[in-house]
């Protein structure tokens, strides 16, 4: 079976919900399934890839460093929107990871693509 | 009064309702609310305007969690949980923005 071509579309911050973590869960498990996969951060899902996380105090685990990780994984397209970061006072030396910083229309160009877009 | 917010200043209309409606006390931002007390985030300019007459707290542990602890908005003052709750017992009645 053709891999396809799947995207995970993150639009949520970290702890305030489960979105991020449970997003993170399905990346991985697409890339067990050798599939062609995509993870987009706009809006507050910027703030996902944030560096300098401490969540000590809120008794939460910190799964940000796993981000770092997913190039292990063959999950080497992280694309994240300028313009939300534009509107977080973000930049790309925030990041835990490395990213592709693309604006709005080129995001939008490659959803146009996907096989399978997953929202959270 | 005491205000309480804990949603994204981005996200959903919670910190314009409660900027809108609270007179004056103090506003205490929580969990995806913390972003609001942040620099350069867009909410920055309705934070500022609003610390002359409101006093304007969030919650460190939040921040830290989120790795902003360090880009909060001058003028911003933290709490951690026991600060938290010493503002519930200062002011006389509180709202909590859900």
């Amino acid at each position: 079976m053709a891999a396809k071509k799947f995207m995970l579309v993150n639009r949520k911050a970290p702890y305030g919900t489960v979105y991020a973590l449970e997003s993170l869960e399905v990346v991985l498990i697409t890339a067990a399934f050798e599939q062609d996969v995509s993870v987009v951060f706009v809006d507050d899902g910027v703030y996902q890839l944030k560096k300098g996380m401490q969540t000590k105090a809120i008794a939460t685990k910190n799964f940000s460093p796993t981000y770092r990780a997913l190039e292990d994984y063959d999950i080497d397209k992280l694309y994240v929107e300028a313009e939300s970061m534009a509107a977080r006072g973000l930049s790309a030396d925030d990041l835990v990871a490395p990213v592709q910083v693309v604006d709005s229309a080129t995001l939008a160009g490659l959803m146009e693509q996907q096989d399978v877009v997953l929202s959270f | 009064m005491l205000h309480i917010v804990n949603k994204s200043p981005l996200e959903k209309s919670t910190l314009d309702s409660a900027l809108r409606l609270a007179k004056s006390g103090a506003l205490l931002l929580i969990e995806d609310a913390v972003y609001a007390a942040t620099q350069g985030n867009a909410a920055e300019p309705k934070i500022r305007e609003v610390m002359g007459r409101i006093e304007v707290y969030a919650l460190m542990p939040d921040l830290q969690a989120r790795g902003m602890a360090d880009r909060l908005i001058d003028g911003v003052a933290t709490v951690d949980y026991e600060g938290f709750v010493d503002l519930v017992v200062k002011h006389p009645n509180c709202q909590s923005w859900l």
